[in-house]
């Protein structure tokens, strides 16, 4: 029963994900690509127990780098879009 | 009971965040908005899963986030506005290989069963493909290689070959898990696939090249969320992996070019130059 709940969790966010992209001007693709990279470190949440849970000091390494890892792709994709779609409303502005 | 529930509430808080953050990520009006609504989601996350009861010791946790954290912030003040896109493969990059860790992490934490075997394994070959796939396309798009299409004879056979090994090894793998040779040999053979889908691709069709990848980057996470059961990983990692292939399909089209005329155009430009 547990797979086939995961399954339909997994099917609907698929077809969510298809659905929520469409007509993007050309300008926001970076942006875009950037901001859902950085939602893609998600697995940051993952990696947070595996640093945390004491299993074996192999898991506990694996997971401290993960979290590492996982903190550079949250922190810098998010802050890398900011400054992306800063910009991107300045210019706008002085064309104004 | 109840801190466990209220962890997965607000893991729902959080797949809502990020379903409106990518919704106005996508018209100019809202996306600056829709990417600090998306920020949020990954906060409240975050935060909630420190609650979580498993976790005995914060130490490495605090080193991890901390190292990262600066790392991370450090480069995206510094980096140069024209060499954004770049940037963008190298944080796709290291959201690659923290899911394969993740992965292979969720080995030691408990027994896992058949079906979460083979979420492991894909979340390190997923992981591992993006990992260097992103690092060859940031290499390609900083001029720190050659951006031209590197082929060589018998590069399709190589391929083919290198598949078919992280199949076997993988299948080996899953059926006996207590081998860790074979989880070596698929993380290796994993991250070698990543450099040999990117390097025949030139250094113009990169952006798209980051586009798919980060795709794959929200498959790894979807992966390694199947495999430790995380609600969250499932849900964010499969939207990030759908609406990326959509979001390359738009920029391909947006060059009059079919996704497999970029992915393979490197070994069409030599078979017609003879």
């Amino acid at each position: 029963m547990e797979i086939v709940f995961l399954a339909f969790i997994l099917m609907l966010s698929i077809f969510l994900g298809f659905e929520l992209i469409n007509k993007v001007p050309a300008t926001l693709h970076t942006p875009l690509m950037s901001g859902s990279n950085a939602i893609s470190g998600i697995t940051l949440v993952g990696a947070l127990t595996s640093a945390g849970a004491e299993h074996t000091q192999l898991a506990t390494i694996l997971g401290t780098l993960a979290v590492a890892m996982a903190t550079i792709n949250v922190i810098g994709g998010y802050m890398v879009t900011d400054r992306m779609l800063a910009m991107f409303k300045k210019k706008q502005g002085d064309a104004k | 009971m109840g801190i466990e529930l209220l962890v997965n509430l607000t893991y729902v808080a959080a797949a809502v965040l990020f379903i409106f953050g990518l919704k106005m990520l996508g018209s100019p009006a809202t996306a600056r908005k829709g990417n600090l609504v998306s920020a949020i989601g990954m906060f409240l996350a975050v935060v909630v899963t420190l609650l979580d009861q498993s976790i005995i010791d914060y130490k490495w946790i605090g080193l991890g986030i901390v190292l990262g954290g600066v790392v991370g912030a450090v480069v995206a003040r510094s980096v140069a506005m024209t060499s954004m896109p770049e940037m963008v493969a190298l944080f796709n990059g290291t959201g690659g290989i923290a899911s394969l860790l993740v992965g292979w992490a969720a080995l030691y934490g408990f027994d896992p069963n058949s079906f979460q075997m083979v979420t492991i394994v894909l979340s390190i070959l997923i992981g591992g493909v993006t990992f260097t796939g992103s690092l060859i396309a940031y290499g390609k798009l900083s001029e720190r290689m050659p951006g031209r299409p590197l082929v060589f004879g018998g590069q399709r056979i190589f391929n083919i070959l290198l598949i078919l090994g992280i199949v076997v090894s993988a299948t080996l793998f899953v059926v006996n898990p207590d081998t860790i040779a074979y989880l070596y040999i698929v993380v290796a053979l994993s991250l070698l696939l990543g450099v040999m889908l990117v390097i025949p691709i030139g250094g113009a069709d990169m952006p798209v090249v980051i586009s798919l990848l980060n795709s794959y980057s929200g498959l790894a996470a979807c992966a390694a969320g199947l495999a430790i059961n995380n609600i969250i990983l499932i849900v964010a990692g499969a939207l990030v992996g759908a609406s990326g292939i959509i979001l390359t399909q738009i920029m391909c089209k947006a060059m009059n070019r079919s996704l497999s005329n970029v992915l393979f155009s490197g070994f069409s430009a030599v078979a017609s130059g003879g």
